[in-house]
């Protein structure tokens, strides 16, 4: 680990040294974490990582020029700073870029749990031998990965910019397989104890077994119960496909032209909020502006984009505090997503469906038509068949192509719980939900 | 840098290791890009740092760091975390077959040193490329991107091995999306996704001609906004080779990563339909369908002089007349099944340990011109581009997008379709393969996006092929 201290002194030199500029911005992006993954039934990769990159802007007038590196010399911090200024000085000038964004409060938020730091390979290593038994006992195989490393933030620039942020993160996974069929669960958070790990096995043992002799059922179109997993990639990739600020300015996006338009069912509210600790907090983004809370679709109606200050500058909006790192050919996404919970137990979901499809999670998910938020993938690790507002029995992976907004429209039931997915430098925030029809355009062999 | 890394091994064995050994990593990279009249982005980035694996008791264990004054923490953790590793263990133990040592120095073939070439000369070339691009008002996004990549590798083991390799990439390519009413299209140049790249140097940029490209590419990206919805139902395609370089990518090169046959990435990137059993035996293609694995072909992406286990590359066949003959691998799945390896195994960086990835797995050409394949198409689509892509966690059912699609009719091309996607199972598809081209419409695509591996690992691969004819495919699910 870095520390705030460490950076503070690299960010300092680095501002330093680029004194010449107009305006500088420098970032680092440090991690370190180690990672059990387990398969067949034993460990067969143990790893842990640790680097960081120092990221620099320097501007000259309206020109740019950005460079990197993991090395944190004072040569090489040299080094860095010359080559920024040599691509700045041969750069266009971009008669857009509205400067770097003033220092301004932001919310401190501690997302630093030391336990989960300093969490050792050996208990990974121990809670993953056990997981392992327990297949074994119930003539499964297990395979999957634990997670633990933390990470961290800094930036600081030449307008009075100096932040730094550390972040712990878990993250447990696992696909128990019996000969014809496979369960899946998993689970993040910033605290290694808030993951059940007993609860999870339970899951993905259960899904294994309860899937065993899967039926093929025909393509076509069927009420569906979509678990957390799957709800999450959907909302996920919404996110990424329709409320970008640069996919929304260009005409990209549906919501260029659905502001203010019901584009889902009233029960449904997606919102980005990088201040909500259920997700992966992160007070400020990759600019240093602070994070606000940005309500995306509210009761079924589109309401807004999420902007940097590139964006925002362009089309006279505030800035939400959504950028990501300099040079940044997207603009800004959302990171930080939730999608409000319904009044139903998830176990009831299924209640008043006559025949229709329970599904566990997505598999190689794509986008077909970013505009439509049409999408294809496969579902994987426990899809089943729902008769009589019951699961009957496990059936083979199908493949489904549908728009996400199509599914979000007919939204009947949303569960009481929740779970929250942590990627890389963003999380999901998620219920189940009952869909009253999506197209399955196929169907696989297992 | 020898002398270090040979430290690095010794203090491993002596920790215990009954094998270690030690990547050291310096990777450089430029990236320029242009958006809409303006420089999006001009970046060089720098990295370095090493990675250290033992095997103990049967057990892997590996770290890392960027600092070289903590090698012996570094070896030590890793030490440390192959003996956690032992309490799940692999039964019988993880082994593979010793090797000679090997001393070498391999270095990338090329013409034009792309970071000799003036960052000046460079941002004039993309410039003008976008320039080209945007000559219709409907284009409302012109993107252009070149990068390179220089890596220098110094790999040392236990064995007594130490390998030097000098690798150099470079890659570029053009997008444009047009916005109508209701409808947005997107064009590519010459592949989709960012850019085409291959192993040599700035001779590769020179060669796309970008410049001369752009405007039809452009014109072609405003049609599709007015061009009709591709068809459906089950007709013959005809794929052209960057689609069928993606197709191959997914439907085979996955398929053929023994570590996926083995469970090995069952939770994340999924396993495989060809399980061991079907070697040399089960049919995937018709006849005419040969695949095979080539670490060595010149320009590849795919192409290097020594896996990260140390392992010269080689080309072996995976299909040979439409019969599974074989897998990628490293050492430790190749002996598991009793077969040598085929220097598969390869880490994206220093930090990451090497696990089985693809090389260049290519489509051998077949005996077809072009031209004569459409004339002797009387009713089908020939589709070019990928714009979308899915597969199954076996790798069994596909479904792919193209960016453009033309009708074929009484063997000539017809009118523009748009939003073309076909799907299928992978063997019933390439058993479906009547027509390969010949040679001469062979060539090499890179995939730089090629994800599997926890952490992540994104790895660079190549696809040689030439377009092919496939029938009863299922079109227009989409």
């Amino acid at each position: 680990m870095l520390g705030k201290d460490k950076c503070e002194k690299i960010l300092k030199t680095v501002i330093e040294l680029t004194g010449k500029a107009d305006e500088a911005e420098v970032s680092i992006f440090s991690g370190e974490a180690g990672l059990t993954r387990f398969a067949s039934n034993y460990i067969h990769q143990n790893v842990r990582e640790r680097n960081g990159q120092v990221r620099l802007r320097v501007i000259i007038g309206k020109r740019i020029g950005h460079s990197s590196t993991n090395k944190t010399d004072p040569e090489s911090l040299k080094n860095l700073v010359d080559r920024a200024f040599q691509i700045a000085k041969l750069s266009e000038e971009d008669p857009n870029f509205p400067g770097l964004p003033q220092a301004a409060p932001v919310q401190q938020f501690n997302a630093f749990r030391p336990s989960t730091e300093r969490y050792s390979p050996q208990k990974r290593a121990e809670a993953v031998a056990s997981l392992i038994r327990l297949a074994k006992e119930k003539g499964l195989t297990a395979s999957g990965a634990f997670k633990t490393g933390l990470r961290e933030f800094a930036i600081a620039n030449s307008k009075g910019v100096f932040l730094y942020h550390p972040v712990t993160v878990a993250d447990f996974s696992t696909v128990i397989m019996s000969e014809d069929s496979s369960g899946y669960a998993g689970a993040s958070s910033i605290d290694v104890h808030d993951l059940d790990l007993a609860a999870l096995a339970k899951e993905a043992v259960d899904k294994a077994q309860k899937s065993r002799h899967p039926v093929e059922l025909a393509p076509g179109d069927y009420p569906v119960v979509l678990e957390e997993y799957a709800v999450g990639t959907l909302v996920g990739f919404l996110g990424f496909l329709g409320f970008g600020s640069r996919a929304f300015h260009e005409g990209r996006s549906f919501l260029s032209e659905k502001i203010n338009q019901q584009v889902a069912h009233p029960m449904v509210s997606i919102w980005d909020d990088g201040l909500d600790p259920r997700g992966l907090p992160q007070p400020f983004d990759f600019e240093g502006s602070p994070k606000t809370r940005v309500e995306l679709i509210k009761d079924g109606i589109a309401k807004s984009a999420v902007w940097d200050s590139y964006s925002a500058g362009l089309a006279r909006v505030p800035n939400t505090g959504h950028g990501l790192p300099s040079p940044n050919g997207m603009g800004a996404i959302p990171l930080n997503t939730f999608m409000a919970p319904g009044n139903i137990p998830k176990v009831q979901l299924a209640k008043g469906i006559k025949k229709g499809v329970w599904v566990t999670r997505f598999h190689y998910t794509n986008p077909v038509h970013p505009k439509k938020t049409l999408i294809t993938g496969m579902t994987r690790d426990g899809t089943f068949i729902i008769e009589d507002g019951e699961i009957t029995r496990g059936i083979k992976n199908l493949r489904f192509t549908n728009s996400i907004l199509g599914a979000l429209e007919k939204v009947e039931a949303l569960s009481t719980e929740t779970k929250t997915f942590i990627g890389s430098f963003e999380s999901t925030c998620v219920p189940s939900a009952r869909i009253s029809s999506m197209t399955f355009s196929g169907v696989t062999e297992f | 840098m020898k002398e270090k890394l040979n430290k690095i091994i010794d203090y491993a064995v002596k920790l215990g290791a009954s094998y270690s050994d030690v990547r050291f990593l310096h990777r450089e990279e430029e990236n320029l890009s242009a958006r809409n009249g303006r420089v999006e982005g001009i970046e060089k980035t720098e990295n370095e740092g090493y990675g250290v694996r033992v095997l103990i008791n049967g057990a892997w264990g590996f770290s890392s760091s960027p600092d070289f004054s903590q090698w012996e923490n570094v070896v030590r953790e890793a030490v440390e975390i192959a003996k956690c590793s032992a309490l799940a263990p692999k039964t019988g133990g993880i082994g593979f077959d010793a090797m000679k040592p090997i001393i070498d120095h391999y270095r990338t073939p090329f013409m034009e040193d792309p970071f000799e070439i003036s960052l000046e000369n460079k941002l004039s070339l993309i410039m003008n490329v976008d320039k080209a691009l945007r000559q219709f008002p409907e284009i409302k996004v012109a993107m252009v991107r070149i990068g390179f990549v220089r890596d220098r590798k110094y790999f040392a083991s236990s064995e007594g091995s130490f390998i030097q390799q000098d690798l150099l990439e470079s890659g570029g390519g053009l997008e444009c999306t047009a916005v109508g009413a209701g409808e947005v299209q997107k064009r590519s140049y010459p592949n989709s996704f960012g850019r085409q790249q291959l192993t040599g140097g700035f001779e590769h940029i020179r060669a796309m001609d970008l410049v001369g490209n752009a405007p039809r590419v452009a014109q072609e990206c405003v049609a599709l906004l007015s061009a009709p919805q591709c068809p459906s139902g089950k007709m013959t395609i005809i794929l052209d080779s960057t689609q069928l370089a993606l197709q191959i990518h997914e439907s085979c090169g996955h398929a053929v990563e023994l570590d996926r046959v083995y469970g090995m990435e069952a939770s994340y990137a999924g396993t495989s339909f060809l399980t061991t059993d079907k070697v040399g035996k089960f049919r995937y293609g018709s006849d005419i369908v040969n695949l095979y694995q080539d670490g060595t072909v010149k320009n590849g992406l795919g192409t290097f002089g020594y896996d990260d286990d140390g392992v010269p590359a080689c080309r072996t066949d995976i299909v040979k007349g439409g019969i599974f003959q074989g897998y990628l691998s490293n050492r430790e799945t190749a002996h598991d099944l009793g077969m040598p390896s085929s220097a598969a195994n390869r880490a994206t960086s220093w930090d990451r340990i090497p696990i089985v990835r693809m090389t260049n797995v290519n489509l051998a050409p077949g005996t077809w011109k072009f031209d004569d394949l459409i004339a002797d198409t009387q009713d089908g689509l020939y589709l070019i581009t990928n714009k979308s892509w899915s597969i199954d966690d076996k790798r069994l059912n596909f479904q792919f997008g193209t960016e453009l699609a033309y009708e074929i009719k009484n063997g000539k091309l017809g009118k523009m379709y748009k939003n073309a996607s076909y799907t299928g199972i992978t063997p019933e598809f390439w058993k479906n393969c009547d027509a390969i081209c010949n040679e001469k419409h062979w060539g090499l695509w890179g995939t730089p996006n090629c994800g599997k591996g926890q952490p992540p690992q994104v790895a660079h691969v190549g696809h040689g092929c030439a377009p092919a004819r496939f029938r009863n495919v299922r079109v227009g699910v989409a």
